[in-house]
């Protein structure tokens, strides 16, 4: 499914042809000047980075402008709808559900750049290990990989959830070995294509050691790819964390994680459908902005990538 | 042909066995004794050692592992720790409705699917495309537990055209497909857009508008049928992702299945129903791809003659 990636050549090179300075600054043409001249007609996907930037910057200052706190009771505003006070109502115990979500940024963005961290980590050496060694190391793997599909999924992290027990800290263990194998496999297609290339020949031939090899010259190769499904399993993650904290087994009330927040939210679905209602468009929202970075970056840095 | 399908029958049988061993080494990964687990926390000791006795626990791993897998064939999934019913009564009554759940959740997001697809693809970079593709997108980051919430509150609540939860007739199947379908849907119009309009670049569909074909005829009969050989293989491994997605929705929708009972069992930490289910669900997205993956080959002149 990965098409072969353009080897990472250095087009400015110090001993090529003098070029006047003026004209230089029109003609080099670095991978990332290539990449952002067309990321940047991408004006959806420039349009979610800011967006994520802004998330990032909220994650990071946001408990400390919020106009309430998050466990801030207020039990003469119970389940108040949308008001000038309140912008997105308050819950059963009052609580000012806007400010609970901004204090929930931080969380959801924590767990999915931190569980997809360690799973691309993992899955990444897996797959150089796997496409470059190959033989008996490469069936393993893979095959390690498939039974790890075989389990569809959320199912997955909830067996491990089973095993290790409800929490947020268990939530990123389970969904950080749930991204494993398919970066595993993507960079292990990916490997196998770079492997076969002139270039890596040409290397090997001067006498470059494996390590040389897989570090210096494979694994850049592999980078957009790795990229791209690193953006998009972000929003995966975060939708996964969401609906496990849902189902009870992550996050546990009162932390204002936006799935524990929506299950709250489920009993007053009659009386107050405000409650289910603003934490899940945190979620949508934010999910969106990633997958939106994700297709964006897909287009600038390898067309041939697909879903 | 009958070498392909050889090869892909014999080939998933490593991963059951795999499979197999990982869920019947699940119960022995669980910090803990399991023994004393089955036997309740206030069980003395010797309550405790005649559990053990009567699980095996005393003998050695491979011998259990064989024990369990030949009780598996015999349809002895042990005894639930809640209901101290047998885990196979507990999960005849639930397999159907899941079952059914995701078959019609498939049925309408291969429909929908694959519609704005082709709109998609043959209205390309005009606004019907990016209509279809921005919704497609979002179906993919739709929290589906959200979406039936919302459902439940316009649908169920304010018009009261369907339940709110339970099985009781066709009416109930509705929202729970509705919400489950929804992001597979997306995923298949995405897929066919990119696999259409690959095809739409090839020569003979050139040759077909040079000899005046209409552009219907073109899309619909000479080049979808191609297109839809990767989709079939795409469309298999997102029956995965349904029936995972079914363990949260069926939990929205107080739906009587597999996924609620796992969820129940891994609140109540009934082990032998987890094991039991999380071998069925394995079970039956294994048996699902294989079916996929011979298809694949029915469809697919490429391999009807190697």
């Amino acid at each position: 499914m990965v098409g072969q990636p353009e080897p990472a050549v250095p087009k400015n090179d110090p001993k090529g042809p003098r070029v006047d300075v003026k004209d230089e600054k029109k003609k080099v043409k670095t991978p990332f000047s290539e990449f952002w001249k067309k990321f940047k007609k991408q004006r959806l996907a420039l349009f979610a980075g800011i967006f994520i930037v802004l998330l990032l910057i909220l994650a990071a200052i946001g408990p400390y402008i919020t106009p309430y706190g998050s466990e801030e009771f207020d039990y003469d505003n119970i389940l108040v709808g949308p008001s000038l006070a309140h912008w997105a109502g308050t819950d059963a115990y009052g609580r000012d559900i806007f400010s609970r979500i901004i204090a929930g940024t931080r969380i959801s963005l924590f767990v999915g750049l931190c569980s997809v961290l360690l799973g691309a980590t993992a899955g990444t050496i897996l797959g150089l290990i796997s496409g470059f060694y190959g033989k008996w190391l490469d069936s393993l793997i893979m095959r390690m990989c498939d039974v790890m599909f075989a389990f569809p999924g959320i199912l997955l992290a909830i067996g491990i959830i089973a095993v290790l027990g409800p929490g947020l800290g268990n939530v990123i263990i389970a969904v950080s070995i749930f991204s494993v194998p398919i970066f595993a496999r993507i960079v292990r297609s990916t490997t196998l294509a770079v492997k076969a290339t002139l270039f890596v020949e040409a290397t090997r031939s001067l006498g470059a050691t494996n390590r040389r090899l897989i570090w210096k010259h494979i694994f850049p190769g592999t980078t957009s790819s790795i990229i791209v499904y690193f953006t998009m399993r972000i929003g995966t993650a975060i939708l996964i964390a969401a609906s496990l904290s849902f189902l009870g087994l992550g996050a546990q009330p009162p932390t204002p994680e936006w799935g524990a927040m929506l299950s709250s939210g489920r009993d007053y679905l009659n009386t107050a459908p405000h409650v289910t209602f603003f934490p899940g468009m945190a979620i949508f929202v934010t999910v969106l902005a990633f997958n939106l970075l994700g297709d964006g970056l897909r287009d600038a840095l390898d067309p041939k990538i697909k879903d | 042909m009958l070498k392909y399908f050889v090869k892909r029958v014999v080939g998933i049988i490593p991963i059951l066995i795999i499979v197999s061993v990982l869920i019947f080494l699940f119960v022995h990964m669980i910090p803990g004794d399991p023994a004393r687990l089955v036997a309740g926390p206030d069980a003395s000791y010797q309550d405790i050692e005649l559990v053990r006795e009567q699980l095996g626990l005393n003998e050695s791993l491979p011998s259990q592992y064989f024990s369990f897998v030949g009780n598996i064939f015999q349809g002895d999934l042990g005894t639930s720790l809640k209901t101290k019913r047998p885990v196979f009564d507990e999960l005849a009554t639930r397999f159907m409705p899941t079952f059914w759940l995701s078959v019609w959740s498939m049925a309408w997001a291969v429909l929908i699917g694959l519609l704005i697809g082709v709109i998609s693809a043959t209205n390309r970079n005009n606004w019907k495309d990016y209509l279809g593709m921005f919704g497609a997108v979002s179906g993919i980051s739709l929290p589906s537990f959200w979406l039936g919430l919302m459902l439940i509150q316009l649908f169920s609540v304010k018009l009261g055209w369907f339940p709110t939860g339970g099985l009781d007739s066709w009416k109930s199947y509705v929202l729970p497909s509705l919400t489950l379908g929804a992001g597979v849907a997306a995923v298949i119009a995405r897929f066919t857009r990119s696999s259409l309009m690959d095809i739409l670049k090839e020569d003979y569909v050139r040759t077909g508008r040079a000899k005046g074909l209409r552009e219907r005829k073109i899309v619909w009969d000479h080049s979808l049928k191609n297109a839809l050989i990767p989709v079939v293989t795409m469309t298999g491994l997102q029956f995965g992702f349904l029936l995972g997605g079914s363990i949260v929705i069926e939990t929205v929708f107080s739906w009587p299945g597999l996924g609620r009972l796992l969820i129940d069992s891994v609140s109540f930490r009934d082990y032998p129903v987890i094991q039991a289910c999380m071998l069925l669900f394995a079970l039956e997205f294994i048996l699902i791809n294989l079916v996929v993956d011979l298809l694949y080959g029915v469809m697919n002149p490429q391999i009807k003659y190697e």
